[in-house]
């Protein structure tokens, strides 16, 4: 019996320690978090001022270095194209692989690829969209906004496909069954009674696609590329927030370094938005 | 062996059963078709499910449809509205004639069959993101039938449903906001606003309280004024209390079809008469 | 024609039938769907195609072993040995997988198993959140803050180990242990978000039944959810593995972007992808140069999608054997 007490002893201990450990580890893994976000606000706050949300940057390495306008507007306009392609195409093939697509070869093909397509970096997109559309001078001149907007599309779709299906197949096929037995068309069951059923989780799953679209540098870095002015055309070179931040950084002038830390910190507070509206949407969801 | 479906099949006649053998008299406000079915077969994949089914469910009648789990009641509820073929790798063969047209006739659009035939279904459901108003119009809406008022409609329907008067002050709110009972009383509102000429039942009270059943047991008995009712349940006071005649299902064929009192009280078959009395469930 | 109850008031169409024109509309609307799911597969399969033979030129100057295996990265004199690069791509991708998989497993451990119920939450918020920091961020972040506060402990290690292997000598500034360390941050929410999800599917019955013979919570999670969860973790560490070979921004911000292989940790180095990113420019009017980056790519490419392959295989083993079903995997949005 006295082994027994020593042996539960021991063994407490060891879970003590270990429950510990796992505990402490959580910690660890939250405090690159905290020291990102400190050193964020800390150096980048000094940088936001008025001129810095409303110049563009001049390029001067001496001298009045500008703000981040072109950049900041760059990044909303190409975001804002690619998801008007990435975000429609992605829920008609969720809506595909959901509604028609759930037995059979084809079906399975389509969703393994996207899967597939969601493990491709970010740098390999801006890559296609290089060799296809900037080198061989597509559209007129070389880069342009709208190729930025290609590559982060190509990169959103797998994202925006693959959370829109699993939205999608939360909707209850009791409801398809009532609408079909009412007579309705399927195309308009999942028109009329599944989409918008859905539509909070859609909605959730696409913005969440457009936050990491606006964080992404690798696809615009050839396609977009870095430019000072600010321009509405997308057909011509566009500034973006993170290649003016990439550009940036690499700066021996502090105070080009200072405007990328306000830079990354608009940028941040630019994408915790988004994923915050995000995640109320989902809250006024119906399903589950 | 005989086929003890071709025996029973000369007692019942295929348009009204014999008056006095009717529960209750019953005044006809709409005339609606009845549904005659011959040599129903329906399959899952490689499982023969239904075979061969032969059965006449009389217009303005309520027919209920018994048998214990599996012996393909439903299975024939859904043949009739074509909903059966939506099950991947679902298919039926046979003749289904409401009023003389197959169902399932070359030509025969399966959209349209199912506006003709409506179907309430166990477990209530109706649209969640729609209210009340918008739930009853939904078969309006979402078949794009026009010229309809849909005010006259959406309160008829709720009347006609015994829901008027419980949810007429708050038309605006979400379907899914009412009680059990309510929302199948909904759901039977949404099917009779499009104005079917046949309503299925597949077990519309078992999700049910038993006030609730008693409302909706109510109702068929109004509704069958204006539609034929078929009605498959597994509880058999039920089909005594609201059925004219009541068809024993075992094993995907049927077994009896004959007014509702017989086939608790005397039934032809032994089969049938071993099921009743609670033998096998 | 006088209706019946299944014609129309016009008595030319029986109810039983619609319009052709309505009739289309089914079938329309399924070949659009169809035709936007085959061309995703259209894409990829022209995305592949289309490296191919833009690396060509790369491939045939080079020869596609040789572009792996030989270690000298020197364009200027149209040498393209790419081990350097598949080098530092390996070895950031394994000290991101040693130092991020046990504490993503450790984290999802603790948040699933337990942690009070009501702190699950915003754990897992918080955990989530380091996943909305963008790689230049991070790569921002690391460059001034992280590679000048650890130098003088990275420095202390490399004195104190330098038996081990690859380790030692003088600290780089920029090098690959840095590297592995914000490649490690940045694939925590994703192997941890999978772990979660694959260790909370363990049956509770499995748990209930060694906690009833008297192990403690520790010994219950190391004798029951872990062996069960061993294949789902493992496919959790290859999604990160994925992630952390296709990283860019924030790792040539870090590494050095040195061609030439190191030999610590603490040198600089560079990887497949780094490289691509930093040489573009310059390669962009050499044919050859600019095929040797697309090369670059194209190996990329085919390791992700290995990786995720597998990783994808054994996630949705994992599920089928607990659920019976598989779930579709969550995507977990990292912006890179």
């Amino acid at each position: 019996m006295s082994s027994l007490t020593f042996d539960s002893r021991r063994r407490r201990a060891t879970d003590r320690v270990m429950r510990g450990l796992l505990l402490a580890a959580t910690g660890l893994a939250l405090v690159p978090l905290v020291l990102v976000i400190w050193f964020l606000l800390q150096k980048g706050l000094g940088a936001w001022s008025w001129e810095f949300f409303t110049t563009d940057p001049t390029g001067n390495f001496l001298g009045d270095q500008g703000g981040v306008k072109s950049a900041i507007l760059g990044t909303i306009e190409m975001v804002a194209l690619a998801a008007a392609v990435a975000i429609p195409f992605g829920w008609a093939v969720a809506l595909y692989l959901v509604e028609y697509g759930r037995r059979g070869r084809f079906g399975a093909a389509v969703r393994y690829f996207v899967d597939v397509m969601t493990g491709v970096p970010s740098i390999v997109f801006g890559l296609f969209v290089y060799i296809t559309l900037v080198v061989s001078g597509w559209g007129g001149s070389s880069f342009a906004g709208w190729k930025g907007s290609v590559a982060l599309a190509l990169l959103m779709l797998p994202v925006v496909t693959r959370s829109a299906e699993v939205v999608l197949q939360l909707v209850p096929d009791a409801l398809r069954e009532a609408a079909m037995a009412l007579g309705t068309p399927r195309w308009r069951v999942i028109l009329k009674v599944v989409l918008p059923t859905a539509l909070p989780g859609l909605i959730t799953g696409s913005l969440l696609a457009v936050a990491r679209a606006a964080g992404e540098t690798a696809p615009l870095l050839f396609t977009a590329t870095l430019v000072q002015g600010t321009t509405f055309d997308l057909g011509q070179r566009m500034n973006s927030l993170p290649v003016q931040i990439f550009n940036d950084v690499s700066s021996p002038n502090d105070d080009i370094v200072q405007r990328a830390w306000g830079a990354a910190l608009a940028l941040v507070t630019l994408i915790l938005l988004t994923t915050l509206v995000a995640r109320l949407a989902s809250r006024r969801s119906r399903l589950s | 062996m005989t086929n003890p479906t071709t025996l029973l099949m000369d007692d019942v006649k295929t348009s009204e059963p014999p008056a006095e053998q009717a529960p209750r008299a019953t005044t006809v406000e709409r005339e609606a078709p009845g549904i005659a079915v011959h040599d129903l077969h329906a399959h899952y994949g490689a499982n023969h499910a239904i075979k061969g089914v032969t059965i006449d469910y009389a217009p303005n009648r309520v027919t209920a449809m018994i048998g214990p789990s599996g012996c393909g009641k439903s299975t024939v509820l859904r043949c009739l509205n074509r909903m059966h073929e939506e099950i991947p790798g679902a298919r039926a063969e046979g003749r289904v004639l409401l009023d003389e047209q197959d169902v399932y006739g070359d030509g025969v659009d399966v959209v349209a069959v199912r506006r003709a035939i409506g179907m309430v279904f166990q477990k209530p459901n109706p649209f969640p993101t729609m209210s009340i108003f918008d739930n009853v119009a939904a078969g309006l809406r979402l078949n794009g039938i026009k010229g309809v008022n849909l005010q006259e409609r959406v309160e008829q329907s709720l009347r006609g449903a015994g829901l008027w008067d419980e949810v007429k002050d708050r038309l605006g709110q979400p379907g899914i906001g009412l009680s059990g009972g309510q929302q199948q009383r909904l759901c039977i509102a949404r099917t009779i606003a499009v104005e079917p000429e046949v309503i299925l039942m597949d077990e519309p009270c078992s999700a049910l309280d038993p006030i609730a059943t008693l409302k909706v047991e109510e109702l068929i008995d109004e509704l069958k004024q204006r539609f034929t009712i078929v009605i498959v349940t597994h509880n058999m006071q039920q089909a005594a209390r609201v059925a004219d005649t009541t068809a024993f299902f075992l094993l995907g064929e049927l077994v009896e079809h004959a007014p509702t009192e017989r086939v608790f009280t005397n039934p032809s078959d032994e089969r049938t008469e071993q099921y009743v009395t609670g033998k096998f469930g | 024609m006088a209706a019946t109850a299944t014609t129309d008031a016009r008595g030319d169409r029986s109810i039983l039938e619609r319009s052709p024109s309505a009739r289309r509309a089914d079938p329309l609307f399924r070949g659009v769907l169809t035709a936007l799911a085959g061309l995703v597969l259209a894409l990829i399969a022209f995305f592949f195609i289309f490296l191919l033979r833009k690396a060509e030129p790369a491939f045939s100057h080079q020869g596609v072993v040789s572009f792996l295996t030989t270690n000298d990265w020197n364009p200027s004199k149209d040498i393209f040995g790419a081990w350097p690069l598949v080098a530092g791509t390996l070895i950031t991708a394994v000290i991101a997988l040693g130092i991020g998989v046990p504490i993503a497993v450790a984290t999802a451990l603790y948040v699933t198993e337990l942690c009070p119920r009501r702190a699950r939450g915003p754990l897992v918020v918080l955990v989530e959140l380091l996943a909305a920091v963008p790689s230049v961020v991070y790569g921002l972040w690391g460059v001034f803050i992280l590679i000048p506060k650890l130098k003088p402990a990275e420095q202390w290690f490399a004195d104190t180990f330098d038996f081990l292997p690859l380790v030692g000598g003088t600290v780089a500034g920029p090098n690959y242990f840095i590297a592995g360390l914000i490649l490690a941050i940045m694939i925590l929410p994703i192997v941890s978000a999978i772990s979660r999800e694959v260790i909370a599917t363990v049956p509770a019955d499995l748990k209930e039944a060694s906690l009833a013979l008297g192990a403690t919570r520790w010994e219950m999670l190391r004798m029951a959810v872990l062996p069960y969860s061993r294949a789902g973790i493992t496919g959790a560490a290859m999604l990160g593995l994925g992630r952390a070979i296709g990283e860019t921004i924030a790792v040539t911000l870090v590494i050095g972007n040195s061609p030439v292989l190191g030999h610590t940790i603490f040198d600089q180095g560079y990887t497949l992808a780094a490289v691509i990113a930093n040489e573009f420019g310059e390669a962009a009017s050499d044919k050859l140069h600019a095929g040797a980056l697309i090369a670059a790519g194209l190996v990329l490419f085919l390791l992700t999608l290995l990786v995720n392959a597998v990783a994808r295989w054994l996630v949705h083993r994992a599920e089928v054997k607990a659920v019976g079903t598989p779930a579709p995997a969550e995507p977990v949005t990292v912006a890179a």
